[in-house]
């Protein structure tokens, strides 16, 4: 594998000339856009099923140095059954944990929902391909189904970006039947300009889903990067068939920012997308906070942090 | 300003939330007039939705309130009425207008008010002396009861005191380290606004004092069956019988209520009752060796 750090930057003619062939994105328009968006008002009916759906395309993390096997057991309990209160509560779509955690996870939720493993050096990305590569089959091995990944942003930085896609190229060999998610860390490419190149890079380099943000980085998710990336998987769309999934993670807290995103998915890619197949939150609290509003909904009375579990 | 051509410098009165001044999120308000009918403000009308933020800030503050020491508390009351008496003129402007009194009763009451806050923040580092008790027990322990703030607690101003009643609710709740979100007397509500602006320059935890203008029937029902409120003081509720339906309303989630007083006289002074009404009693049995 170590050749493909090596390979002559010749056979990425084509990605290269395509890549700089991009267009620039208009921040400004961006900015404007999802603001509009995020002013659009929800109904009552529609919020109480936004937020079913939201709650659905949660990928319930914890990725903390303190991580235990019982705490990870706990966490995939509750995204089993995130209200033990109301049983109509759906599951979310996948618990997201290191690949070590992988087994505990798995162990409670078998194969009734996902399990993500975080990958390849996960949140620097800064380990050799062999070590990244190990990383990912690793976790694949420990029954991850879902894999995500950093690209070498220091390599995307600085041009090199056949290396970030040779790199994507050999994990997601890897995976195998496992789903790739490639996290761009949005927040470490500064311009919108760098988000909509490394969009596309990845879904060239096949990726299954594109993914915001590790969550250590602020800026994480924000609405003008993740509209920039759905209209990537749009275009890759419209000129393929071929239907790419974005995960925003990290910074989504409250139900209301959660809804801001589900507008900027169906205005932007449409309501094909509007499935745990094609969208993730990747969130730790907005769990939480979804669950609140859904109390709040059903039973007419504001609920309170006391009424969910902390994690 | 007759006779000098500065262009009127115009108040906006707005809310008091997480140490923030919001108009109130509906974008309402409401007109209020002096005692001749004279119109005086344009107030916030605070919504359903402003009572739930206030709640969060609330929360938030709790956590951080709760926590610091009695002595501290007792430093932060004080500082509250060091910056009253800066604004002491203000106070009884914003009094007369309100009550329709003279300017020697509203700086009487102005005086009252802050040397309440002074009197509640003597309490700070003493009333869980007088609250609380070792407990003679017949056993091998030390029993102890000490009482601990209730929370976050939604209370209703008097109607007619504009600033000692409003001084006098929420002093007592704050001194045993509650928050508390506060709705001020409807139609006197402007000496709660210049309150608000003393407590944003006061050292006072962001959130731990929300102030809310507008009508309680309005904004308490949610408050009252609020999850993530402890307590109701319901001092300035007049109508009975929206007094029954809040109670009705807390009782979904055990809160702690107070009913309004019956002619209360708030000259005279306070007892420790408003302080016990918001703090839970708390009994420790600590084993000891024979």
């Amino acid at each position: 594998m170590s050749s493909l750090d090596n390979r002559p930057a010749e056979s990425h003619k084509g990605l290269l000339a395509f890549l700089a062939g991009l267009p620039g994105v208009d921040q400004v328009g961006a900015e404007a856009r999802a603001a509009a968006l995020g002013t659009r008002s929800i109904k009552k009916e529609s919020k109480i099923w936004a937020i079913d759906l939201a709650i659905s395309m949660v990928d319930l993390t914890t990725l903390e140095g303190a991580d235990t096997p019982g705490k990870v057991k706990a966490m995939s309990a509750k995204a089993l059954h995130p209200d033990p209160t109301d049983p109509g509560t759906p599951s979310v779509a996948a618990v997201c944990v290191y690949g070590d955690l992988v087994y505990a996870a798995r162990e409670v939720v078998g194969d009734r929902i996902h399990v993500a493993a975080v990958a390849t050096a996960f949140p620097s990305g800064r380990a050799s391909l062999s070590v990244k590569l190990a990383d990912t089959k690793d976790a694949v091995a420990a029954g991850a189904d879902e894999i995500d990944m950093v690209i070498d942003r220091g390599a995307f930085l600085s041009g090199n970006y056949g290396k970030v896609f040779d790199e994507i190229v050999a994990v997601k060999q890897a995976c195998g039947p496992a789903h790739l998610k490639v996290i761009l860390e949005t927040g470490e490419l500064k311009t919108l300009d760098n988000v909509r190149k490394a969009s596309w890079l990845a879904i060239k380099a096949g990726a299954d889903f594109i993914k915001t943000s590790t969550g250590k980085v602020t800026p994480a998710a924000t609405l003008p990067v993740t509209l920039v990336m759905l209209e990537a998987v749009r275009d890759y769309y419209q000129e393929t068939n071929i239907r790419i999934g974005v995960k925003a993670a990290g910074g989504i807290k409250t139900s209301k920012d959660a809804i801001k995103y589900l507008v900027l998915i169906n205005e932007t890619v449409g309501d094909a997308w509007l499935t745990p197949d094609l969208f993730r939150f990747g969130a730790s609290t907005l769990l939480n906070d979804l669950l609140l509003q859904r109390q709040k909904m059903i039973t007419g009375h504001y609920s309170g942090p006391d009424y969910v579990t902390i994690d | 300003m007759i006779g000098n051509d500065r262009v009127e410098v115009r108040k906006t009165h707005k809310l008091f939330i997480g140490g923030a001044f919001p108009r109130s999120e509906s974008g309402r308000t409401y007109e209020v007039v002096n005692t001749r009918g004279e119109f005086l403000a344009n107030i916030a009308k605070a919504s359903k939705k402003d009572a739930r933020d206030a709640v969060i800030s609330a929360r938030t503050g709790f956590n951080s309130w709760s926590k610091a020491t009695a002595y501290n508390r007792g430093q932060v009351l004080y500082r509250i009425a060091e910056v009253m008496e800066g604004r002491k003129d203000q106070f009884i402007n914003d009094i007369q207008d309100a009550e329709g009194i003279s300017n020697k009763k509203a700086a009487a009451q102005t005086d009252q008010a802050i040397d309440r806050v002074v009197w509640y923040a003597g309490w700070a580092d003493k009333y869980s002396q007088v609250l609380g008790n070792t407990n003679p027990v017949a056993g091998p322990f030390v029993n102890f009861s000490i009482p601990e703030p209730t929370g976050v607690v939604a209370a209703v101003a008097p109607q007619d005191s504009s600033l000692l009643g409003l001084i006098s609710v929420i002093a007592p709740i704050l001194v045993s380290g509650n928050s508390v979100i506060v709705i001020a007397s409807t139609n006197s509500p402007i000496p709660a606004i210049t309150l608000s602006e003393c407590l944003a320059t006061s050292d006072v935890v962001a959130g731990n004092i929300n102030i809310l203008t507008g009508d309680p029937a309005e904004i308490m029902p949610s408050l009252a069956s609020h999850l993530d409120v402890n307590a109701l003081d319901l001092t300035g509720v007049t109508d009975p019988e929206l007094q029954a339906s809040l109670e009705v309303e807390a009782a979904g989630s055990v809160k702690r209520v107070r009913k309004a007083p019956i002619n209360p006289n708030w000259q005279a002074t306070p007892s420790l009752s408003r302080i016990r009404a918001f703090t839970e009693i708390k009994t420790v049995w600590h084993p000891v060796g024979v």
